[in-house]
């Protein structure tokens, strides 16, 4: 039953989500609205940690399995991509490694630095 | 059997989870980073729909519930998020640091590319908004005027690939701090680099998919400042 319940409230905010993204005119997905509506309920304790955790914890855990049907769909795009593919390969590897190595090392530049600096 | 099979409810669903399964088990058997789980199930269903015969619209209804569980699932990344919200207080300035200068070289890298390749501005734009979540990354290839299936394609194998060598790539950048990690993942890999940063880790969970809403909204500001640079 408990079940039940959490997953109706992770359902009822992903709706809202869905109609935040209905009515307001911007590029963010529903996902990224039932997010931050999730965020804002368990921040303010309208929505306490315990009535999404269970049925949350098994959705996050499950999560790389819900892209199959997207990477499967590359079946489908395959004749627009193929002309393009080896320039795109090499731009998507290249800038993949690059944004992750800028982001991280940036992060940790800063982050030792305010570590020195409460020390 | 092929008229059965075409007809079936759950034969999709079953091979999707068979190949996830044995994605599992191949890495552990062979402790191998090219056997992961999601793309060994991708490669996998491929495979038996070509034997089959059966087209992609067809799979997708029968393997629809895991597209349908996306957002919930992804609505749910607001609790590891709100679990360490002090850690995110109290390193707001290398998180913004990280994320911004994240998303700027993933519009410059693009940039530079397609320059390199005289690619027409059409596939530039497809690309710009590659290393984000689908969802966004879409709606910004349409605004642009991309080609929105191959936006999504070059989502996908962008998450295939942080998916694959998060661990790789930071070890070899010497990104170490788990705040770092998970920020670098995020921003580089979106969603699916993120499930790949839950396994990581708590911190690098919560810090990946904090990256995946303000990286993408970021890009949404920052591909149109990008897009009349080409």
């Amino acid at each position: 039953m408990k079940f039940i319940r959490q997953f109706l409230i992770i359902i009822l905010i992903s709706f809202a989500g869905e109609l935040l993204h209905a009515i307001l005119p911007l590029p963010v997905p529903a996902s990224i609205y039932g997010l931050l509506i999730l965020l804002a309920g368990l921040q303010t304790k309208v929505i306490p940690l315990k009535a999404v955790d269970e049925a949350g914890g098994f959705l996050i855990e499950i999560m790389p399995m819900l892209f199959i049907p997207a990477g499967v769909g590359l079946m489908v795009s395959w004749g627009d991509l193929k002309p393009v593919l080896v320039p795109i390969i090499v731009t998507i590897v290249v800038t993949t490694v690059l944004v992750m190595g800028v982001s991280g090392r940036t992060a940790q530049f800063v982050l030792k630095k305010e570590e020195k600096k409460d020390e | 059997m092929s008229n059965m099979l075409h007809g079936s409810t759950f034969f999709c669903m079953a091979i999707s989870l068979f190949g996830y399964e044995a994605g599992i088990f191949l890495r552990k058997k062979l402790k191998i980073g090219i056997f992961n789980p999601l793309l060994v199930s991708i490669i996998f269903v491929i495979i038996v729909l070509k034997v089959t015969g059966i087209d992609y619209d067809t799979y997708d209804k029968g393997a629809n519930v895991l597209s349908y569980l996306l957002t919930p699932s992804t609505v749910c990344l607001a609790i590891p998020l709100y679990q360490q919200m002090n850690l995110l207080k109290k390193n707001l300035k290398a998180i913004i640091a990280g994320i911004t200068t994240g998303v700027f070289a993933s519009l410059a890298g693009v940039w530079v590319f397609s320059m390199l390749f005289h690619l027409k501005k059409q596939f530039y734009v497809t690309l710009l908004p590659k290393s984000i979540t689908t969802a966004i990354g879409m709606g910004i290839s349409e605004e642009l005027g991309g080609i929105v299936t191959i936006t999504v394609a070059a989502i996908v194998i962008t998450g295939i690939i942080g998916n694959m060598f998060a661990e790789g790539i930071c070890k070899l950048c010497k990104i170490e701090h788990p705040i770092a990690k998970g920020l670098a993942i995020g921003t580089a890999s979106h969603a699916m680099g993120t499930a790949k940063a839950m396994e990581i880790g708590e911190i690098e969970g919560a810090m990946s998919s904090l990256s995946i809403a303000v990286a993408g909204l970021m890009t949404v500001v920052g591909a149109s400042i990008f897009y009349h640079l080409y």
